[in-house]
């Protein structure tokens, strides 16, 4: 008796921490979806294809460049962070479009360029990143929890540490909040639009590229690993209430929880589905999402 | 008005009634030109793709809705029929139908709580439950098949008479798709028509005219199934194999690329856009790794240059033109004087 509920235990950590972990990944990618409706009010299908880049410039960092973990970190970010405002800057803004249809439309079609070019450039092979620091279980309460467990889970608390700051602390980061309040009467007050938008993507490549690097050594890398996490993420984001960033956070953890509980308890073959039911039943009763205004 | 005013009068009233016509005819003859079964089997993929198309412009288009889960619908069609005949051995006319009055069903019942949703909401709910089918498509493999697909469909027949080459199936499923297009055409002209169109301008105002928008969206989600299903069914029994990759995600984004290439709004750029882009990859053969970019690059060129659409965008800058002319004319005129 003692044994098999010390086992239970064990078992529930095991997936409460499995749980978290996805829960960070799906948390950062609805942060960046959060980040471009926030200032553009629209959905970006292109953050799917930002976490594919992150784990493929990673790659090319760690074993075309030579480059130590940590630079090759550092750059595989700000890479993706720069394609993402080059989207903005050149796939985007030439729209001038204010038909939200037509604009998600667009997102969807340079999503589908991005996967060819990543497609072109890393071919379609599944590839395998390694892990930040090498692979040895830690023993915490009894459950093992791999080292990129927690260096994810690091890591996606200092994010949202530096995106508080950014967003509470810095002028541009306080300017995009005022957009996201009122884009009109943040343009009366001189607000450069452009920036703002420059600076949403920018931000939104950087949290989808940091969430591939972390994640890609977990899973595999390919050109399409981004798609159904991405499509997670925004289901994140959309549960926790599609704006709000402690709804995204909030969101992605939920999410990351209940999949692992799921995959855990009952079945693994319906543990991607597990996401949308909920999701869809979340929006039958409460279509703002759980934080949602 | 002289004779030739008359006829270019006539021909303007009646534009639509004669470019079907003249679209029949052409289908008529096609094969006698055509006999090759490869090219065959691309146009009639073309018009598989344009039922549901024609039926997502509606509610796309139209409605103004976004449905990123129609792939979902297509396979309940070709699994429904596929199901139907193989395993229950119903007859596959009966079964089609059957088939459609189910989704249709189930079109309602997901579409009264769905539709309340807009924006990315609604994207991102279709889009979730076009996932969910595909998983149980891929999972439930007792009686999908599985990730293998499903085997042994047989094909449409009236009495001995099997309907199971090009040619033969080039008049069955162009005769469906001429079908869905004159429904089509109809429906937009109609009352119920003109309160979509309506409700795509702007929801509120359409409310406050008297247009009961619920249950209009509704209506049009139910039909635009229904019509994807029947696809469906004409898909299964064309290539008595199907497999869950021909309805995943990435096709109901692509039902959707058609829908916005060839014009969201125009009926007659559902068939255009379903075209282009279902003869896309054939083109692009020697491109085979630059597809992507195309597929991609042509839907972001439209959308930046013709948000329209290719057909209502090209119809309207001619009609700008004409317009532009006419006055300058107007005007020579007025200062000659």
């Amino acid at each position: 008796m003692g044994v098999s509920s010390a086992h239970m235990l064990q078992d529930f950590l095991q997936f409460t921490f499995a749980g978290l972990t996805n829960g960070a990944i799906y948390a950062l990618i609805a942060l960046g979806f959060s980040v471009v409706n926030n200032t553009m009010g629209i959905v970006n299908f292109v953050q799917v294809d930002f976490v594919s880049l992150g784990g493929m410039l990673m790659f090319s960092a760690l074993f075309a460049a030579g480059l130590p973990m940590a630079p090759g970190l550092l750059l595989a970010v700000a890479g993706v962070a720069l394609a993402a405002m080059l989207i903005e800057r050149f796939g985007l803004r030439p729209a001038r479009s204010g038909n939200h249809l037509v604009l998600i439309f667009l997102t969807v079609g340079l999503s589908i360029i991005l996967r060819g070019v990543i497609k072109l450039v890393w071919g379609k092979n599944r590839m395998a990143l390694p892990p930040l620091t090498p692979d040895v279980p830690v023993k915490i309460f009894g459950a093992s929890v791999l080292p990129q467990a927690l260096w994810i889970l690091l890591l996606t608390l200092v994010t949202i540490a530096l995106l508080t700051w950014f967003f509470y602390r810095t002028s541009l980061g306080l300017s995009m909040r005022a957009v996201a309040n009122n884009p009109t009467a943040a343009a009366v007050v001189g607000i450069p639009a452009g920036r703002v938008r420059l600076t949403s993507y920018a931000i939104a490549g950087a949290l989808g590229g940091l969430a591939g690097v972390l994640v890609t050594p977990i899973t595999t890398l390919s050109y399409d690993v981004g798609v159904l996490l991405g499509l997670k993420g925004f289901a994140a984001a959309i549960l926790g209430g599609f704006g709000s960033f402690p709804g995204a956070i909030l969101g992605g953890l939920g999410l990351g929880l209940l999949e692992s509980l799921t995959a855990g308890y009952w079945s693994s073959a319906y543990k991607d589905v597990v996401a949308f039911v909920v999701l869809l039943l979340v929006l039958f009763v409460r279509p703002k999402g759980l934080l949602g205004k | 008005m002289t004779g030739r005013q008359k006829i270019l009068y006539f021909i303007y009233l009646h534009r639509t009634g004669l470019t079907v016509i003249g679209l029949s005819l052409a289908l008529l003859l096609f094969p006698l030109f055509e006999d090759n079964p490869y090219t065959l089997g691309l146009t009639n993929q073309i018009a598989i793709n344009a039922i549901i198309v024609l039926g997502l412009n509606l509610f796309v288009g139209y409605a103004g809705q976004i449905s990123l889960g129609h792939a979902a619908f297509f396979g309940l069609g070709a699994y429904g029929s596929a199901i139907a005949t193989v395993d229950f051995g119903l007859p596959a006319w009966p079964a089609m139908a059957l088939v459609a009055a189910l989704v249709g069903l189930i079109a309602l019942g997901i579409g009264i709580p769905i539709l309340r949703l807009t924006g990315h909401y609604l994207a991102m709910a279709t889009l979730g439950l076009n996932f969910v089918f595909y998983t149980i498509l891929l999972q439930w493999d007792e009686v999908t098949g599985g990730p293998s697909g499903y085997y042994g469909v047989p094909f449409l027949s009236i009495g001995s008479f099997e309907f199971n080459d090009e040619v033969r199936l080039h008049y069955l499923i162009w005769g469906v798709a001429l079908l869905a297009l004159l429904l089509c055409l109809n429906l937009v002209r109609s009352g119920v028509g003109r309160g979509l169109a309506a409700l795509a301008g702007d929801e509120t105002a359409a409310a406050a005219l008297g247009v009961n928008t619920r249950s209009t969206k509704v209506k049009v989600f139910v039909l635009s199934a229904m019509l994807a299903s029947i696809a469906g069914s004409l898909f299964a029994h064309t290539y008595s194999f199907i497999s869950p990759g021909s309805f995943d995600i990435f096709v109901a984004t692509d039902f959707v690329i058609m829908v916005v290439v060839g014009g969201m709004g125009s009926i007659w750029g559902s068939l255009l856009g379903a075209g282009l882009i279902t003869m896309l990859p054939e083109w692009m053969d020697i491109f085979e790794t630059y597809k992507d970019f195309i597929h991609g690059g042509i839907l972001v060129l439209v959308l930046m240059f013709l948000p329209q659409g290719l057909v209502t965008g090209l119809i309207e800058m001619g009609k700008t033109r004409l317009a532009l002319r006419k006055a300058r004319q107007g005007r020579q005129e007025g200062s000659g004087c």
